[in-house]
């Protein structure tokens, strides 16, 4: 063969190459399980609200790295017309960009150039009943099909190609406080949602429902009813009100076939003199069998919790050495302020320490279980109410074996209790956390307007960078203000991440230093995500009401 | 001229009202609601309100609770309304109250600038005006609807949002009662050049300051060499400055400044 032969050989191979990447739009549509479960054989997609099944918000993506990412330029703008916190996480599929837009319509998008191909509109009561804004985190994908949850607590299934919905499902009672913030996972022919709520007295649940008909094929009670374990963690009939929501997407094993999800707050929030015991299962992480709903382990990080410790994290599945041999792991940074490392397999605790200054615990017993240190009336708990961090996704990256996640430090309430009793579809709180500084912002709160009146002494905002095998912090990026942002990281070990002020870093992921910011004018309370379209990678990020894509300059 | 002593809050403030002439109420609702309204009003508040709007009304940026005046809600209907419905697009939810609780809840918010106040003397918001703008030179610090100084935050409509007990307590102590961002700041920049100010925002990156020539700074932290944040108030305290019929009378005129534009 000659070597122009050869050439033009290796041209058509490349060729079909390029017709292979250019063009599966139409040949790949359909998301199948099996693509889910090897959803890092794709980087170039974003198949689950977590990038895949790991939580790991890791992507194999390395055309944008430490020495080139200063050459980032904005590629194009989503402007939602919503005032709501932009939460959401896009889906990536072949080239084709599907979000939502607050409270509950959905969006298809040319993840290229930003144009639209359709809006579902979904149309809500006029009174909904959500604490803390109408919020929604994104979808789930199986098939042709698109999920979402809605916040009048149904779930809606929508044509990805038409925008038109197919079913929809009532999961709970919004009139009660029920309402559906999370993405939806899709695992096997299951769409997984679980109830958001905590505030309002709910008895959270998580539910499977049939892909093609949104039939409930499962149900698992957070709260456990009288007869069934774990109910005798609660007096009385206080489980009735027991709180337990689920409102950030958890994730799954395909080798286990267990799905873990982080559990929310018992209720009332704030008194939990009138709820003495563990109250099973909020604050804890479930692993719950995919084809039925049945619980396999538990782990609780916060029993009894007085201080709206939701343990509504991302798990972070993780197959790495630990003492020297292979396990199967979940990292864990929790609200309540520990880090936690469980056996995956069986919810053994394995090891905690804390991330941020706390004094609502001594420390961990053997077993991972808080020694309560309850501080006196009037006194300031570390962290306060909203965490040492809390629902915004953190990112794992296996290359350098480190767990990043966004944190509140020297943050802290003085908590109160009162006797509140319930009544349906009314806040069930039973005290509150408090600002000690006088005249300052209470809590901050989750939208902000141009001017920041919340200020270092309340706490302060940062990116750290954990060691699992130690809990050290291996580095610190520290920020002004707190933060809400997510954590996206990738094999060219950047760490991708924004800010409540609006700037947006890609970071060093080994050093911690600034490698290329910008600012986009308005709260980043998402996790970003990449994706990669005709060869080119590109980062989306939500910030204000508006989604930012930015790629390399040409 | 009234000048009565331990009269409450609730008093010298209809006092004002009563007293100004022209003070129009753009808010459509009657002003008088049963002591057992507000009561239980303030149950509801706390259990329903006070986690994000805090014990005082002012725990959300941009809303202050105790003005009893509301963008969205002219009248008491519509504030009920707001209440068990929520405000879409903001992080206010709906709640669900019965009537006589929505009708509750109104008379607290209504009146929750007075409800449980300390007592306070009554002064005459006249004589308070011309302490504010001579005696007590305020007007060196503070600017009132176009006139005095920028250096200290603007008073035009302090009576819409402050009460006479927390202005009271403020003319004796300003340190102990200052907003964490109006901390004055002392900056020493690289090249040398200090600027002393009021600081107006900041993020990591910057902070935007007033300096005390009333420029308006944008100062990148990277040029910074020194930046010391003040707990103490420039503020005097006016305890022993003024009598204590003075400071009544100051605390009178400040309540009377609605703003209004």
């Amino acid at each position: 063969m000659t070597g122009r032969s050869l050439r033009s050989i290796l041209g058509l191979l490349a060729a079909f190459a390029l017709a292979a990447f250019v063009v599966p739009v139409a040949l790949r549509a359909q998301v199948t399980s099996e693509r889910l479960i090897n959803s890092a054989a794709e980087p170039q997609n974003w198949l689950t609200y977590n990038g895949g099944y790991n939580g790991q918000r890791h992507s194999a993506l390395k055309q944008i790295t430490a020495a080139n990412a200063k050459n980032l330029e904005l590629k194009w703008v989503f402007q939602a017309q919503s005032l709501q916190t932009f939460e959401a996480t896009p889906l990536v599929v072949d080239g084709i960009m599907y979000t939502t837009q607050a409270p509950n319509d959905v969006v298809a998008l040319d993840a290229k150039t930003g144009r639209v191909f359709w809006m579902y509109r979904y149309t809500l009561p006029a009174e909904i009943r959500i604490c803390c804004g109408q919020i929604n985190r994104g979808l789930g994908m199986l098939g042709d099909t698109l999920f979402m949850g809605t916040i009048d607590a149904h779930l809606v299934a929508i044509d990805a190609k038409s925008g038109r919905p197919l079913w929809k499902t009532k999961v709970a009672d919004n009139a009660l406080g029920y309402a559906l913030a999370v993405a939806p996972l899709v695992v096997k022919d299951k769409v997984i949602v679980g109830v958001a709520g905590g505030e309002y007295g709910i008895r959270g649940f998580m539910a499977a429902f049939d892909a093609k008909t949104g039939k409930e094929v499962w149900r698992f009670k957070i709260i456990p009813e009288p007869g069934e374990k774990g109910n005798e963690t609660w007096p009385g009939t206080t489980w009735e009100h027991g709180g337990g929501s689920v409102w950030v997407t958890g994730a799954y094993d395909p080798a286990l076939n267990l799905t873990y999800w982080g559990t929310g707050n018992p209720g009332p929030d704030w008194n939990p003199d009138v709820r003495k015991g563990d109250n099973l299962y909020t604050d804890s992480v479930i692993a719950l069998d995919a084809d039925t709903g049945q619980l396999k382990w538990h782990f609780q990080f916060t029993p009894n919790d007085g201080y709206d410790y939701d343990s509504v994290q991302v798990p972070i599945l993780a197959d790495a050495s630990w003492n020297g041999q292979p396990r199967k792991l979940m990292y864990w940074a929790n609200r309540n302020g520990f880090f936690y490392v469980l056996d995956r397999t069986d919810g053994k605790f394995l090891f905690g320490k804390p991330f941020v200054k706390l004094n609502w615990a001594s420390g961990l017993d053997a077993n991972g279980r808080p020694i309560p240190t309850r501080q006196p009336p009037g006194v300031e708990t570390y962290p306060g109410l909203a965490g040492g961090t809390n629902w915004f996704s953190p990112s794992y990256n296996p290359r350098t074996g480190l767990f990043y996640v966004s944190v509140w430090e020297n943050y802290r309430n003085v908590f109160s209790t009162n006797d509140q009793v319930y009544q349906p579809g009314r806040q069930y709180t039973g005290g509150r956390g408090a600002n000690p500084i006088p005249h300052a912002p209470n809590i901050p709160t989750l939208r902000r307007g141009p001017i920041n009146t919340w200020t270092e002494e309340q706490g302060t905002g940062a990116v750290i960078a954990i060691d699992p095998k130690t809990g050290n912090h291996e580095w610190r990026f520290p920020m002004n203000d707190v933060t809400d942002s997510g954590v996206l990281t990738t094999d060219s070990d950047v760490v991708i991440t924004g800010s409540r002020e609006g700037h947006f870093h890609v970071l060093d992921a080994r050093a911690g230093n600034v490698l290329w910011k910008t600012s986009l004018g308005g709260p980043i309370s998402s996790g970003p995500i990449t994706y990669a379209v005709d060869g080119k990678q590109y980062i989306a990020v939500n910030a204000g009401n508006s989604m930012f894509v930015f790629a390399l300059r040409e | 001229m009234l000048r009565l002593k331990g009269t409450c809050v609730a008093t010298l403030v209809m006092m004002v009202a009563l007293g100004s002439g022209a003070h129009v109420r753009a808010q459509d609702h009657s002003g008088n609601y049963p002591p057992i309204d507000i009561e239980n009003g303030a149950l509801l508040y706390g259990a329903n309100c006070a986690q994000c709007h805090g014990v005082n009304g002012d725990g959300m940026p941009g809303v202050e609770l105790k003005t009893g005046t509301y963008k969205r809600a002219a009248t008491d209907q519509d504030l009920a309304r707001l209440l068990t419905t929520g405000i879409p697009g903001t992080a206010m939810p709906a709640t669900a109250l019965a009537s006589g609780e929505a009708n509750a809840l109104v008379a607290y918010l209504r009146t929750m600038r007075d409800f449980n106040s300390p007592k306070v003397m009554v002064g005459d918001a006249t004589a308070g005006r011309a302490l504010f703008e001579g005696k007590g030179t305020c007007t060196s610090c503070h600017r009132v609807v176009g006139k005095g100084s920028r250096v200290a935050p603007d008073l035009s409509d302090v009576g819409a949002t402050r009460g006479a007990d927390f202005l009271w307590r403020k003319l004796q102590d300003p340190t102990a009662i200052m907003r964490p961002i109006d901390r004055p700041v002392h900056i020493v920049l690289k090249n040398g050049r200090t600027i002393d100010g009021r600081r107006l925002n900041e993020d990591t990156y910057s902070v935007q300051v007033i300096d005390t020539q009333e420029r308006l700074l944008s100062i990148m932290k990277s040029d910074v060499k020194d930046y010391t944040i003040s707990r103490t108030s420039p503020m005097p305290s006016y305890k022993d400055k003024l009598a204590s019929q003075e400071l009544a009378d100051l605390v009178s005129y400040l309540v009377s400044l609605k703003g209004g534009m």
